[in-house]
């Protein structure tokens, strides 16, 4: 290289690096820190060795596998005539989705917290890197088992797709505002962590996964349409399954509480940005 | 140019909240070199930080025009569980600067052999000094923040740190936290003391030297 060329390059480096106002500008060096925090999160949780980053959505798959095997073995009553397979997937899969994201989120400040000695690195990006990883390990694993078992025939296309994409997109919105609202507090006391292991636990048989709420007697459906993340689920059996059952949601409801629970976490991860001091 | 306007930093403890840095105001111009001192606990490695942007500061504003390191200390800055090279690979990622090149000299300037293919959390302090200042090397600042980290070490490398620092990037600027006075003396244009949380600031290093050696009385 010529003496002007390596100038010119230099040049060009240092406008890279030099901090400039600019929504653009942040908006890149965002992309690049979410993408670096990515890579460090798969290599740190997955490895090298065996499969790697595949784990990141067999891990999920092998759940709802077991899910899906121990449903079929008792031969569990949920209150249609779905096929198991075809109610465990689409159940299971959506519990995953919005219930690894808080789980993720809460306490994932302390092991980054070395890393957050360089500037660009922020309490957001490490929770959206986490989220990314979640959400598309729980999506390629119900994507492939929705694929594995319509192409054996144990389950049949879905009628609405644009239907379940909604739906999914729904549970994974209700997924990380939730995670956002509680990663950020847990940042300020431990409580949360310590809460949410019984709280996910049990809102689990809440949370639609596990049955239709056509099936229930008319109270307990009044009741447990309170419950967010049942309209999700139903909504994407709705979409599943279609004219075969007899769906019950209200996605109006469900965004209510998303988009509340969306600006009490970003509320909190701003307070929450400004305590947290790197190691 | 940094430019740190009545910069002031409380933590809070349970006795109440700790005033660490008092209206401090600082400007670093390119290619200058600024010693700070002061007695431990007086605050040096939490003004490092605040400039560096790890940590944001209570009240008062800090304006960089340049690209700033981040504090070359004996802690932080790496993931304890990946190793030296997927450390190197992270940072080149933040900062949008390619990596495979930088795998060599890294290796060359760091020492660290095959260890550079080991968690990080297995290094020694020095190693993890060695690998900190390599990487910030490759990856070029226009600002080096400096906390202790080349100031002690074994001689051998003390002295390769004094040629890529002060000879081939004398046009850089630098804050050096030290505790050595004759490191100070040698190599920083300027210095400060730290002291109740004030910075006093000294164009001249022999007369900041004085009044630290007093307060160390």
């Amino acid at each position: 290289m010529t003496q002007p060329a390596i100038q010119i390059a230099l040049d060009m480096q240092k406008s890279i690096q030099s901090p400039k106002p600019g929504l653009l500008r942040s908006w890149a060096i965002q992309r690049r820190v979410i993408g670096a925090l990515l890579m460090r999160e798969v290599l740190t949780r997955y490895g090298r060795h065996n499969i790697g980053f595949l784990w990141m959505f067999v891990e999920p798959m092998l759940f709802t596998l077991g899910v899906t095997a121990l449903w079929t073995l008792a031969n569990a009553q949920h209150g249609s005539n779905l096929p198991i397979v075809a109610f465990a997937v689409t159940g299971y899969s959506s519990v995953l989705l919005w219930r690894n994201m808080p789980g993720r989120c809460i306490a994932a400040v302390g092991p980054n917290l070395a890393l957050m000695y360089h500037r660009h690195v922020k309490v957001d990006d490490i929770f959206a890197s986490r989220l990314l990883l979640e959400a598309a390990g729980a999506t390629m694993s119900f994507v492939t088992l929705s694929i594995i078992f319509i192409s054996i025939g144990w389950m049949s296309p879905p009628e609405d797709p644009l239907k379940v994409v909604a739906a999914w997109l729904m549970l994974a919105w209700f997924g990380a505002s939730l995670a956002i609202l509680l990663g950020s507090w847990s940042e300020q006391t431990e409580i949360i962590e310590k809460i949410w292991h019984p709280a996910s636990y049990i809102s689990f048989p809440l949370s639609g996964a596990a049955f239709l709420v056509d099936a229930l007697p008319p109270a307990a459906q009044d009741f447990i349409l309170w419950v967010p993340m049942v309209h999700g689920v139903e909504m994407l059996r709705e979409g599943y399954f279609g004219s075969a059952i007899r769906a019950h949601y209200d996605i109006g409801y469900m965004a209510l509480w998303c988009t509340g629970l969306s600006l009490l976490g970003l509320a909190k991860l701003r307070v929450v940005s400004r305590q947290v001091t790197p190691e | 140019m940094i430019e740190i306007a009545n910069l002031i930093k409380r933590y809070p403890t349970r006795g109440g909240d700790v005033t660490v840095l008092d209206e401090v105001n600082l400007t670093i111009l390119p290619g200058e070199r600024i010693g700070i001192l002061g007695r431990n606990g007086a605050g040096k490695s939490t003004m490092i930080r605040l400039i560096s942007g790890a940590e944001r500061p209570s009240s008062g504003s800090i304006r960089r025009d340049m690209s700033v390191s981040w504090p070359l200390a004996f802690g932080g800055a790496f993931q304890g569980t990946l190793t030296g090279l997927d450390n190197l690979r992270f940072i080149c990622r933040i900062h949008g600067v390619s990596t495979e090149d930088k795998i060599d000299p890294v290796q060359e300037f760091s020492e660290l052999g095959r260890y550079l293919y080991e968690p990080v959390k297995s290094y020694s302090s020095g190693m993890r000094a060695r690998l900190a200042f390599a990487i910030s090397m490759v990856v070029e600042f226009d600002c080096f923040l400096i906390d202790e980290v080349v100031a002690v070490g074994d001689a051998r490398f003390n002295e390769k740190c004094n040629v890529e620092l002060f000879d081939k990037r004398r046009d850089r600027a630098m804050i050096i936290v030290s505790h050595s006075e004759n490191y100070v003396r040698q190599h920083c244009t300027r210095a400060a003391v730290l002291d109740n949380g004030k910075l006093h600031t000294f164009d001249d290093v022999e007369e900041a030297l004085a009044i630290y050696a007093e307060q160390m009385q």
